[in-house]
């Protein structure tokens, strides 16, 4: 029999749920409570701190790509948490905007969007996107400019993706933080974008972050899914991601569907 | 038939029931998003005036959702005992208000068959917090399976082991974990990562392992979908508590891909097999304020309303746990931690008029406006109006659905501060593996090693 701290410390690396904490009476160490109470802080401040916009657009721009920021009808945070119909639709001169900025039809479009995290957006999009570059290049697909969007959720991505007239189109998003994942990045890929199409239309990448799906991975499924969806014409529940057979690499966990759609 | 109430020289007028039901509820950002939340303090308060004189048996009368349009309605009328609402026919809500604060136990019991769930919203929605905490103590409900929760004086506690991958070690571990605390009673309930008949089967079996091991008085869930669980029945798994999550309509349900013949077949199946040692309610379901809104399925119904008919949904088929998973739908439908802990208290106090043995997930997730602080007052709160269940996740943080829910030292917290005691099975058992004394408090020492004594295999 191992002494207790032994037992605990062996049960605890079988799981990141946070067990063997020990007890102060009925409560918990004081060293529980602060990093909790950290860690709660840092999924608060994923959610609310601004997007900024011009920075992701620079670290796109650097890779070769050209950008456009648009807006969102949701005016700010707080409007944007209770209003989750606001963060679908542009702000009409937005539209106009991109309407504007449209060329001949292209096989993607790219949009980054805050959702519910503006850390995973910061911090992942670009590399991503970066990672991503290769297979755009292998397979000769044509790319709209990449959009940038604040208070946006996925389907935000239907307008963009119609108004640029995209084959499909690739939402990035900051995905709900939990109390362990504040910089969670989800990829939504949606084929023949426009307003109206539901979420079992889209297939979903989720948890691309440093201790998740690595920017190579998650790209690798992209891939995947981007080629079956053009050429058979669909993404969604009939779109089966099927991606890991061809990938050593081990599978991403699977998230809930995210409060950031 | 429109309502009219007037305060000074404004006279504030309500098309109809479910205008006026919608107006009356305390604000909250769900019937805002709907569109159907009142648009004043002024307007709200004089809703709940006009609510006040409406006769339970108007609302009776008046289905909210029509009968030919949606199986629950049907539900409610058919099943709607005409002998048990006598007692209370003649009443205003403001009447029920009253008669309710001043109702014995087991009249309370008594009329529960009667009370139809928009009677409960109704009334819950001019009743003030204290009101739903004094109610609900009074109003018990006692289900049984291995073990016997609901009994006054009693708090029992889901054990929710959740892994981001459902690895069996992770999960055993988790269990293990919250047994030390003496959590468990409730239930021991998994909610899957994979929704797989290959991986409901494995956890299944796990749950059966650790319980028959241990001779734990308690039950196994593994909180999939229905229909798979009824499969899994089918294959002589060995299913304690087939589960599934319910709301208050025809449609929202279809949402999520279950029917009342469906939940009918469960019932009788788990039934059945005759697994439970002290009684047979076999089923476990969950709901939500919201739930029915975000599947565009509320017919223009408030949300605690839609809410409270899911309860009658479940009454119908004898549960042995319902919990409201109040914080997670997130803060479209509820905000902030007031209005959390305004529908938590809301829908227990609900759940518990209609009969129904109603625990709660006291929770939230990280993009509202709330913390752990509202959550403390929340439990506490809940403690006092007699709730039958919380949560158990190992720290509060549960690492597969991403949100924080109670914990096992949450649990600790309420017993001491309330002097609840666990399911007497359950407690008993703990007595008697040495984890507890005779008052049901943790002995000094590493209940987690006292466990492995009582199980070794289970750290191998």
């Amino acid at each position: 029999m191992s002494a207790p701290d032994d037992l605990w410390a062996r049960l605890a690396r079988l799981t990141p749920a946070r067990i063997g904490l020990g007890r102060a009476g009925s409560g918990l160490p004081t060293r529980e409570v602060l990093r909790f109470g950290l860690a709660h802080a840092q999924a608060r401040d994923a959610v609310h701190t601004p997007m900024e916009a011009e920075a992701i657009a620079r670290s796109v721009e650097a890779l070769g790509l050209a950008t456009r920021v648009v807006a969102s009808q949701a005016p700010d945070r707080a409007t944007y948490l209770r209003r989750p119909d606001y963060g679908r639709r542009l702000a009409p001169e937005s539209a106009d905007a991109l309407a504007r900025a449209a060329g001949a039809p292209v096989d993607l479009a790219i949009l980054i969007a805050d959702g519910l995290s503006a850390r995973a957006v910061h911090e992942g999009a670009a590399p991503l996107i970066a990672a991503f570059q290769p297979h755009i290049a292998a397979a000769g697909w044509n790319l709209a400019p990449v959009v940038i969007a604040a208070q946006a959720r996925v389907a935000l991505g239907d307008a963009v993706g119609s108004i640029l007239r995209a084959r499909a189109v690739a939402v990035l998003i900051g995905e709900r933080p939990g109390l362990s994942s504040p910089d969670s990045l989800g990829i939504y890929l949606t084929f023949g974008p426009r307003p109206g199409r539901s979420d079992a239309e889209r297939n979903c990448i989720s948890n691309v972050r440093p201790a998740g799906l690595s920017p190579a991975e998650a790209a690798f499924k992209l891939n995947w899914l981007l080629r079956e969806a053009l050429s058979r014409g669909l993404t969604g529940v009939n779109l089966k991601d099927e991606s890991e057979r061809f990938l050593a690499a081990p599978g991403a966990a699977r998230a809930l569907p995210g409060a950031e759609s | 038939m429109a309502y009219r109430h007037v305060v000074g020289p404004r006279s504030w007028v309500f098309a109809d029931l479910p205008v006026l039901m919608a107006k009356a509820t305390p604000i909250r950002s769900g019937d805002r998003l709907a569109g159907i939340a009142a648009e004043s303090a002024e307007e709200s308060m004089a809703a709940r005036w006009c609510l006040a004189e409406v006769p339970l048996a108007e609302i009776l009368a008046r289905p909210l959702i029509p009968y030919e349009a949606d199986d629950v309605t049907r539900l409610i009328l058919d099943t709607h005992d005409a002998r048990a609402f006598a007692e209370i026919a003649h009443l205003t809500v403001g009447d029920f208000r009253e008669f309710l604060l001043t109702a014995a136990p087991e009249t309370l019991a008594r009329i529960a068959p009667g009370v139809t769930p928009e009677m409960a919203a109704a009334v819950s929605k001019i009743m003030r917090n204290q009101d739903l905490i004094l109610v609900a103590r009074k109003a018990r409900v006692v289900t049984r399976f291995r073990n016997t929760i609901g009994l006054p004086g009693t708090l029992a506690v889901r054990l929710q082991p959740n892994h981001p991958t459902d690895d069996p070690a992770g999960i055993t571990a988790a269990i293990l974990d919250g047994l030390s605390y003496g959590c468990g009673d409730a239930v021991i309930g998994i909610n899957p990562a994979s929704d797989s008949l290959h991986a409901l089967g494995t956890l299944l079996h796990l749950l059966d392992d650790v319980i028959r091991r241990l001779e734990i008085p308690t039950q196994g869930c593994v909180l999939t979908h229905i229909t798979t669980t009824i499969e899994a029945m089918n294959r002589g798994w060995p299913v304690d508590l087939p589960f599934q999550s319910i709301a208050g309509t025809q449609a929202a349900n279809a949402s999520f891909g279950v029917t009342l013949p469906i939940l009918r077949e469960a019932h009788e199946a788990a039934r059945a097999l005759k697994r439970g040692s002290v009684g047979d309610n076999v089923l476990y379901f969950e709901t939500g304020q919201g739930s029915a809104l975000s599947a565009d399925a509320h017919h223009g119904i408030d949300q605690q309303t839609l809410e409270a008919r899911a309860y009658a949904v479940a009454r119908a088929y004898k549960p042995f746990l319902v919990n409201t998973v109040v914080g997670f739908i997130g803060p479209e439908y509820l905000y902030d931690g007031k209005e959390i802990i305004r529908a938590g208290l809301e829908d227990h106090f609900c759940g518990k008029l209609m009969g129904v043995p109603l625990g709660v997930d006291v929770c939230y997730t990280n993009h509202a406006e709330a913390d752990q602080d509202d959550m403390d007052t929340l439990l506490t709160l809940l403690g006092a109006a007699g709730c039958t269940y919380i949560i158990g996740v190992p720290g509060a943080d549960d690492v597969m659905l991403n949100y924080q829910s109670t914990s096992f030292h949450d649990a600790l917290y309420i017993r001491e501060v309330l002097g609840l005691r666990r399911a007497p099975e359950f407690e008993a058992w703990l007595a008697r593996i040495g984890l507890t004394d005779g008052n049901g408090a943790l002995l000094p020492g590493d209940g987690g090693r006292r466990l492995l004594k009582a199980a070794p295999e289970l750290a191998a």
